[in-house]
């Protein structure tokens, strides 16, 4: 059961500013996501393996090769602020 | 006053030696101006796909494999959530529940003899970019990101909570250097923070069994500060409880100009990272194949190594430790051996004036000038009697200086020891007759007298003497 606490929680560690009213359908909106997975857990899964991943794929490398950089403008062309060549960001704590 | 007693955990985080990143291919390669080192997959642009580096995973694997870990034979990244701007994701990858390599251990000599120190789990992840704040970070008015460090290849390793005093942690750090420094997957410099290292800390009384409250610290960027933040933060958590108060858990940064910890109490210590499995990168089935290849391509560790140097070549404990402590000491030392097998003698040079000659200039035993067969020829020399112990000292800076042979600066300089039974006799002639008042001390009895006329033997033939021979002479015709 998600409670309106666990929301500001998890509001607060996504930087969320929630209303009172945001709360309140949030709350409500997980708990249905967690009410439908309730009837997943009907199943019987004793004899299934535990999955790391959707696909069925494994092992996947690349070497160890370095490639083509991107320049420095197009790095920092989509950030919304900058200062010289750094991405420029509010003051974290 | 009850006694306590210290409880440390390290994390120890440290750069593998890949020429590209853990995720993509952008180079590793260390500075680099700010923002160039980088490509979609590192800035975590929408819709890019990270694929990992073999490389790293053999890396990840000969470092567990050198700290005596358990490889997984089944692993996977996951991504570890936090709202921090080190990271242009909002995340980073890391590995939870299924880390390459668990169960590890490593030995550190303590006063009470050797002591085997838990490694919980070793993992991989992604080193995070550098921020630049103006003045600290709670009075910058903005902070600015560099991400050509994000994406770089990290392998985290988590020690039980085994070590019981600061100075235990920082031997731990140092043989944890020495040990991923044979296994050549990094270069461990701590100053480039290639090396970097977290510690958990608590006190309790001693006798207790469960754990005090421990607070992490953060920020030790050299062997110097992390001795000196651990001794403080003992201090400061003994004296917290003696007054009656408690222990917080919590994060403290060391400030290494005020010489304190302190407390770095905000939002971000709501830690809660919500792992998932990274759905972007698909799991690893480890070949025990594999594995055993890298096993066997692992030099000799420095713990093997240090032992064979006292069995091998009968050194004492502590000249093998030093020898074996860098790989390229202890080459040096082999090489040199091999071409003059007097393992004690060419271990004293070493450790005595190499070493010194060595830190003065500032120099690593890699660049130094003097090869290892010229150090034995050099040994060789003072052997067989050609030149002086004292000559061969002089020889020795000449050589380190230059880079040329003994051989050759010995006979340029005309340093050769005098051995010509003739030649000195005609020395000590002259010094008995310059000299009457010691000679009349030595008959009448005071042998200290001899060594003084020894002494201007000595330094009339300018060293070169063969100071057996002249003391011999001296007693024959006194």
């Amino acid at each position: 059961m998600i409670t309106k606490k666990d929301v500001d929680h998890v509001a607060l560690l996504g930087r969320l500013e929630l209303t009172g009213e945001e709360n309140d359908m949030y709350t409500r909106q997980l708990n249905d996501i967690l009410g439908h997975f309730q009837n997943l857990e009907r199943l019987d899964t004793d004899h299934i393996q535990p999955t790391a991943h959707v696909l069925p794929l494994k092992n996947v490398f690349r070497e160890d090769v370095v490639g083509r950089h991107i320049s420095r403008e197009e790095a920092l062309a989509n950030c919304p602020d900058r200062h010289e060549n750094f991405f420029k960001v509010p003051r974290i704590v | 006053m009850p006694q306590y007693e210290t409880v440390i955990g390290l994390e120890v985080h440290i750069e593998l030696k890949t020429r590209s990143k853990i995720f993509c291919n952008s180079t590793t390669e260390f500075g680099g101006e700010p923002n160039t080192h980088v490509c979609p997959v590192c800035l975590g642009l929408p819709g890019v796909l990270p694929v990992v580096n073999k490389k790293v995973v053999e890396y990840a694997i000969r470092a567990a494999l050198a700290l005596n870990c358990e490889i997984a034979e089944f692993s996977k990244f996951d991504r570890k959530n936090y709202y921090y701007p080190d990271m242009p994701k909002n995340y980073q990858i890391s590995q939870y529940d299924l880390p390459i390599a668990q169960h590890g251990c490593l030995e550190i000599d303590t006063e009470n003899g050797p002591r085997k120190i838990g490694i919980t789990r070793l993992h991989m992840e992604e080193d995070t970019g550098k921020l630049v704040h103006q003045g600290t970070i709670t009075t910058t008015p903005f902070s600015l990101v560099d991400y050509n460090r994000a994406g770089v290849p990290l392998i985290e390793i988590v020690s039980e909570p085994d070590l019981r005093s600061p100075e235990e942690a920082r031997q731990y750090i140092e043989k944890m250097r020495a040990i991923i420094l044979y296994t050549g997957v990094s270069d461990c410099k701590m100053e480039e923070g290639s090396l970097r290292c977290d510690a958990n800390i608590s006190v309790r009384p001693m006798g207790m069994e469960g754990l005090g409250t421990k607070t992490e610290i953060k920020n030790l960027n050299s062997f110097k500060s992390l001795l000196k933040s651990l001794s403080y933060e003992v201090e400061r958590q003994i004296e917290t409880l003696e007054e009656g108060g408690r222990i917080i858990q919590e994060t403290r940064t060391w400030d290494e100009a005020k010489g304190v910890t302190l407390s770095m109490r905000s939002k971000e210590q709501a830690h809660d990272y919500r792992y998932l499995p990274d759905p972007d990168l698909v799991p690893m089935e480890i070949d025990r194949n594999w594995v055993d290849d890298i096993r066997r391509s692992l030099p000799e560790l420095p713990d093997e190594r240090k032992e064979r140097y006292v069995e091998e070549y009968g050194l004492p404990a502590y000249d093998a430790a030093i020898l074996t402590n860098t790989k390229e000491l202890a080459d040096y030392f082999e090489v040199c051996v091999k071409a003059w097998p007097n393992p004690k003698a060419v271990s004293n040079w070493i450790m005595g004036d190499l070493t010194r000659l060595l830190n003065s200039s500032g120099q690593e035993i890699t660049g130094c000038k003097i090869a290892p067969e010229n150090l034995a020829s050099l040994l060789r020399l003072i052997d067989k009697g050609t030149i002086s112990g004292k000559i061969a000292k002089n020889v020795f800076e000449e050589m380190f200086t230059s880079g040329r042979d003994a051989e050759s600066i010995v006979k340029e300089k005309g340093l050769l020891q005098i051995s010509d039974e003739s030649a000195i006799i005609a020395i000590v002639d002259e010094v008995l007759a310059k000299n009457p008042g010691p000679v009349d001390d030595f008959k009448a009895g005071k042998e200290r007298a001899l060594g003084f006329l020894v002494g201007q033997v000595m330094k009339a033939s300018k060293g070169k003497a063969n100071p057996e021979m002249v003391n011999k002479l001296l007693r024959e015709k006194l």
